[in-house]
């Protein structure tokens, strides 16, 4: 028996959810035209009043929100009511050492448990669970949103964090966590490092995992469950929308629902901005509908998926979101932890004796992201002991893992060998076959 | 001062790199007089002693090759069972460190130079001529 966390949402009829939605759509506008400047100037440059957005069909009048516009405004530029109102932030990696902040209101971080509640639910999780979060909570959505998720469907909630995975593994056996979430590379670790420890998948006692942030295929889905023993679940979400809970897998296991009573989802075409009918792909879309501090209007995920309103086999009428095929800008997700290229080129710079250029490659081995950085040698790090240019390498692998959190394998190469492109420099090869 | 130059050059572990690099050498016109190669995985130090090391740097640095110039040690020793062993001793004795060394025989006359690269070359150069072992100069290494 499929069971719901809240049925009348997950299970309402189109005709129900477009009434509901519009009427959500048009109260947000206006509270964004009023409250919001950059939204204000947006539509009255568009031409767009508050009152001409009057359901779900209207939304294409409304202007796009991308991520530099949270650049732009931050940190709270986009914030839709007073900071007295506001009672967590968030925030996710930069892209230039910029991060962008996120805020959440009482309201949101209710509306943020039950969107949660409702994945969990549907992995079947229920008040009689142990839930054990090995997300980051440092500004991070993924540990705070499912936590706050778990307590709202009564689970007995593990807040481990992450880190010390021989330690993750003991607390996993000892105290029964019957649920995890995690990212899915850093589930299969877990796997790895149990079969070292001679610590058998009888011994815990999952049931399933949420697992999400970073791509992931079935071959390795199904390797998470043969190895922890559990059914391993997609979640999907972004900080900007809301954290973790945007959409969730339901027992079929083909695709995402996406809570669209809080979220409406549209395809456009990524070149031309035009709205795609269902069952294309093309770049996800999302409008908050029911957000109080942060309301993004038409944010434009960089995510390419399909729509589909097919019936699902778990009865739920919410629409699904294939897994996204990948991001259509230069975003690297290694181990869980966003990098973009330009990242990596400031520490490189910020060393002083590196050039600029460098190739990034990455490659998944074991099932594990592997990220190899090619720098070009410069001739004031060179000197004639191997020595010397391994502790170069050494220092290069420090920066980045201290800056970044990621740790990466450096190869020095000779100058002038990364080839010199006018504009966009290929400075990324992914060789993770994840699509 | 008797030290001697060596060049050193970085080599990507790539194939046909290394032959590229001597031939920049060969089409200059300039000799090698001595070698040896520090690899890795990755990459590889080629050390070179050269008739003209200006000339080999600037040209090998025009053909955009990483080239760095070290001050070493030679010194020629007689190409006898135990010869060696009684020159480390005496860089052993005075503390002098060896990150590296290479030899080669001399033409004619049982002799045998030897490269050393180490942590203090004016140590090393008083230690060997205390001893009475004969150090080379860039013109002897020209002429040999």
């Amino acid at each position: 028996m499929e069971r719901y966390w809240n049925k009348e949402m997950e299970c309402a009829t189109l005709s129900e959810m477009k009434a509901l939605q519009s009427f959500r759509l048009s109260q947000t506008v206006r509270r964004v035209y009023e409250n919001v400047p950059v939204y204000r100037e947006r539509m009255d440059a568009a031409g767009v009043k508050p009152e001409d957005i009057k359901s779900v069909d209207d939304l294409y009048k409304l202007p796009f929100t991308v991520k530099q516009d949270l650049r732009d405004t931050y940190p709270y530029g986009l914030f839709a009511v007073p900071m007295d109102k506001v009672v967590r932030l968030h925030a996710s990696s930069g892209t230039t050492g910029k991060q962008i902040v996120v805020g959440y209101t009482e309201k949101d971080l209710d509306t943020w448990a039950e969107c949660c509640a409702r994945a969990l639910t549907a992995a079947g999780a229920t008040k009689n669970d142990f839930m054990h979060v090995s997300y980051g909570y440092g500004l991070f959505t993924g540990g705070l949103g499912l936590h706050g998720g778990a307590e709202k469907v009564g689970m007995t909630v593990i807040p481990v964090s992450t880190g010390n995975t021989a330690r993750q593994i003991n607390i996993l056996r000892d105290f029964g966590s019957t649920y995890i979430c995690c990212t899915p590379s850093y589930a299969l670790f877990i796997a790895e490092t149990m079969e070292e420890m001679g610590i058998s998948k009888d011994e815990i006692k999952l049931k399933a995992g949420l697992f999400g942030a970073e791509p992931w295929t079935e071959e390795m889905r199904q390797e998470i469950e043969e190895k922890l023993g559990c059914k391993a679940m997609d979640i999907y979400g972004l900080t900007e929308i809301i954290g973790p809970g945007v959409a969730f897998e339901c027992s079929e296991q083909s695709g995402m629902h996406i809570n669209e009573d809080n979220f409406i989802v549209e395809t456009i075409d990524p070149d031309t901005g035009e709205v795609l009918p269902e069952g294309s792909q093309g770049e996800i879309v999302f409008t908050c509908i029911t957000k109080e501090a942060f309301p993004l209007i038409r944010y434009r995920t960089r995510d390419i998926g399909i729509l589909t309103r097919e019936k699902c086999s778990c009865g739920r009428t919410l629409i699904k979101m294939k897994k996204p095929a990948g991001r259509s800008d230069d975003m690297l997700i290694i181990r869980g932890v966003n990098v973009f290229p330009s990242q990596i080129e400031s520490v490189l710079l910020s060393l002083g004796n590196t050039a600029p250029y460098y190739k990034l490659i990455v490659d998944r081995v074991n099932n594990t992201d592997m990220l190899e950085i090619q720098v070009e040698l410069s001739q004031e790090m060179f000197s004639d002991t191997i020595k010397s240019l391994e502790e170069e390498e050494k220092r290069i692998k420090n920066a980045i893992d201290s800056t970044l959190g990621i740790s990466a394998k450096i190869t020095l190469v000779e100058p002038k060998s990364i080839e010199r492109v006018e504009g966009k420099a290929v400075r990324v090869i992914d060789k993770r076959k994840l699509h | 001062m008797n030290n001697i130059r060596q060049i050193s050059v970085f080599v990507e572990n790539k194939q046909g790199r290394l032959s590229a690099i001597i031939r920049i050498l060969k089409d200059n016109g300039i000799n090698i007089r001595a070698i040896s190669i520090a690899d890795t995985k990755d990459f590889g130090i080629l050390r070179l002693i050269v008739s003209d090391p200006d000339l080999a740097c600037q040209k090998l640095r025009e053909q955009k090759c990483t080239v760095t110039i070290t001050e070493v040690v030679a010194i020629e020793i007689q190409d006898e069972l135990g010869m060696l062993s009684s020159v480390m001793d005496i860089l052993a004795e005075d503390k002098v460190n060896v990150e590296y060394m290479y030899a080669f025989l001399s033409k004619s006359d049982n002799k045998a130079s030897i490269i050393l690269r180490v942590d203090d070359n004016a140590k090393a150069s008083e230690a060997f001529k205390k001893a009475g072992v004969i150090q080379l100069t860039e013109n002897n290494i020209c002429e040999l």
